[in-house]
């Protein structure tokens, strides 16, 4: 006769018996690829171990193979719920290489779109905190307004998520008046939504009891760990790249940089707030200001030639070929160039060897240095906390695993 | 852009307790570079951290760099002064077939998963690192793939000329 074993109790040297939970690989509630293995003494975390890589692509690798205007869709696939500031900011950081002067114009049309991808980025962030607390109606009425934010993309460049915008020295063509049309219109519908969404949130009681004191970390762990971006900021420190390091005539406009005290949930959650008000105010600004000129650089190596003088002009024919295959000269040199993502100071660190290709590229990937942090922030909250502690670190599955 | 007076102190804070350890410095494009020996790369990024004079309290990268011709890896740190808003990069070189270097986790948590990272990319062993495996590539993997023997497409392709079209 067979007879049945009874699972054994698994008892811990200290006498407690602890549970191990797998959140993840694929829970809906981690909002990307995210594995945690969690052990838990009830429903407190004990330790939290942390797998990434499940979607790792090689992207440094791959960029080796690759000409410099070929690394940009790449760059879409890194933070892609703000895909238009990695490209712009590997565009200048080739720019920067190669030493290239841009028009003031240029720079004022990559402020917008670099501000209408933080406020886009933000608005996923904060509406998924809203839901993870259980508020679902603040992430439908934003999640309308991310979708204009996507329309004036495709006006631009013609695709929505992975983006692909603009080219080395500048943009393939202007804003065509359809464009800034959607752009006023978002500047005109946002506002409201988005007093609205803080009348739902930010004094919400049910809100601020779940989210002040949750997933906590004070402002010298967050240097240690090398934190950038809102989280930083919500910790109390008030760097931003854009002020320490301005690029692309980011010294040109009036803006605050908002910062928290305690770091926790809600303190991210107001930051990423008062930034999309902010980011609002640099895009009015910069369209009053937008001087005239040309949308691109004078940069032939770079910017594909119109198609007319393609087939009349020798010159353009060779400059196109040239650029379709990748044979452009790039200048020896070593350069990094950094700029604010919506998750903080994205950095690309580029070698090159004056072949078609960088010899080394290296990204600076903010989600990927942060997450590090995340076994510490959870460690002693319970089980709910732990979901929205990640959901308000807005980890970026692309941008973590590269 | 840093000031030739603020390179020099640096230099000087470093020279003050680890002379001879720099092997040569200067600015590469705006970013002033210092290239030191290896051994003790992690009590000189400690020394910087601590000096009142230098404070540099952030460690923005860190990444690993192949050169197959001189049989060289090098390891790059990337260090900010959040207070004076200097950028210093301290490069080291390392033998290819032994890339061992001291840790720097006891100085910055954030040296974790970097230190991690250019183990799994360039097997670059971090001696004292907490839990030295690989990141983002499966475990059981037995290269490293960013080293430049690994080449990246089927070398044995025949359609593809790669005289014309370079590397």
């Amino acid at each position: 006769m067979i007879e049945i074993q009874q699972p054994k109790e698994v008892i811990a040297p200290d006498g407690k018996q602890y549970s191990y939970l797998n959140l993840g690989p694929t829970h809906p509630a981690t909002h990307g690829i995210f594995q945690n293995v969690l052990k838990l003494d009830g429903e407190v975390i004990v330790e939290s171990t942390p797998t990434i890589g499940y979607i790792h692509r090689a992207f440094e690798k791959l960029a080796e193979r690759r000409p410099f205007g070929q690394i940009t869709p790449i760059t879409d696939r890194l933070n892609y719920c703000s895909a238009p500031i990695n490209n712009i900011g590997w565009h200048m950081a080739v720019e920067k290489l190669m030493g290239v002067d841009i028009p003031k114009r240029v720079q004022y049309l990559r402020v917008i779109i670099m501000e209408l991808a933080r406020i886009s980025d933000h608005i996923i962030c904060n509406a998924v905190i809203g839901v993870d607390t259980g508020a679902l109606t603040g992430f439908v009425y934003l999640f309308q307004q991310r979708e204009l934010v996507y329309e004036i993309y495709e006006e631009i460049c013609g695709t929505r998520l992975t983006t692909n915008i603009g080219r080395i020295g500048g943009f393939e063509r202007d804003f065509s008046p359809k464009a800034w049309e959607k752009i006023n219109r978002l500047l005109k519908e946002l506002p409201e939504v988005l007093k609205e969404f803080e009348g739902l949130l930010n004094r919400n009681r049910i809100f601020m009891d779940r989210t002040i004191g949750a997933g906590g970390i004070s402002a010298e762990r967050a240097l240690n760990y090398s934190f950038t971006g809102p989280n930083l900021r919500a910790a109390g420190i008030d760097y931003d790249v854009r002020v320490m390091n301005p690029y692309s005539s980011y010294q040109d406009f009036d803006f605050i940089i908002p910062v928290g005290k305690n770091g926790d949930v809600y303190d991210r959650y107001m930051v990423r707030q008062e930034e999309m008000w902010q980011s609002l105010s640099i895009i009015k600004q910069a369209m009053d200001k937008l001087p005239e000129g040309s949308y691109h650089a004078d940069v032939p190596e770079f910017y594909l030639p119109p198609k007319e003088q393609v087939y009349n002009n020798i010159e353009a024919l060779i400059y196109h070929f040239k650029i379709v295959m990748g044979e452009t000269e790039i200048p020896k040199g070593e350069i990094y160039h950094c700029v604010e993502g919506a998750n903080g100071e994205l950095g690309f660190y580029v070698i090159s060897d004056g072949g078609r290709t960088p010899y080394r590229l290296h990204f600076r990937r903010p989600c990927f240095i942060f997450y590090q942090a995340y076994p510490e922030i959870v460690k002693g909250s319970m089980l709910s906390d732990a979901i929205l502690t990640m959901s308000s670190m807005n980890v970026i599955a692309g941008e973590l695993d590269a | 852009m840093m000031e030739a007076a603020d390179q020099q102190k640096i230099c000087a804070v470093i020279n003050e307790k680890f002379e001879g350890e720099i092997v040569e410095s200067g600015m590469i494009r705006d970013f002033y570079t210092i290239v030191l020996k290896k051994d003790k790369i992690t009590d000189i990024i400690g020394y910087l951290y601590h000096h009142a004079e230098t404070k540099f309290q952030f460690l923005t990268t860190l990444c690993g760099i192949h050169y197959p011709d001189q049989n060289q890896i090098a390891v790059m740190y990337q260090l900010h002064n959040l207070h004076t808003n200097q950028r210093l990069r301290l490069k080291i070189f390392l033998p290819q077939d032994r890339p061992e270097v001291n840790t720097l986790t006891s100085v910055f948590a954030a040296a974790n998963w970097m230190e991690r990272e250019t183990y799994d990319f360039f097997g670059v062993n971090f001696i004292g690192h907490p839990n030295l495996k690989r990141i983002l590539n499966v475990e059981d993997m037995i290269i490293h793939p960013l080293r430049k023997e690994y080449p990246l497409e089927d070398q044995t392709r025949e359609d593809k000329n790669d005289s014309m079209f370079g590397r």
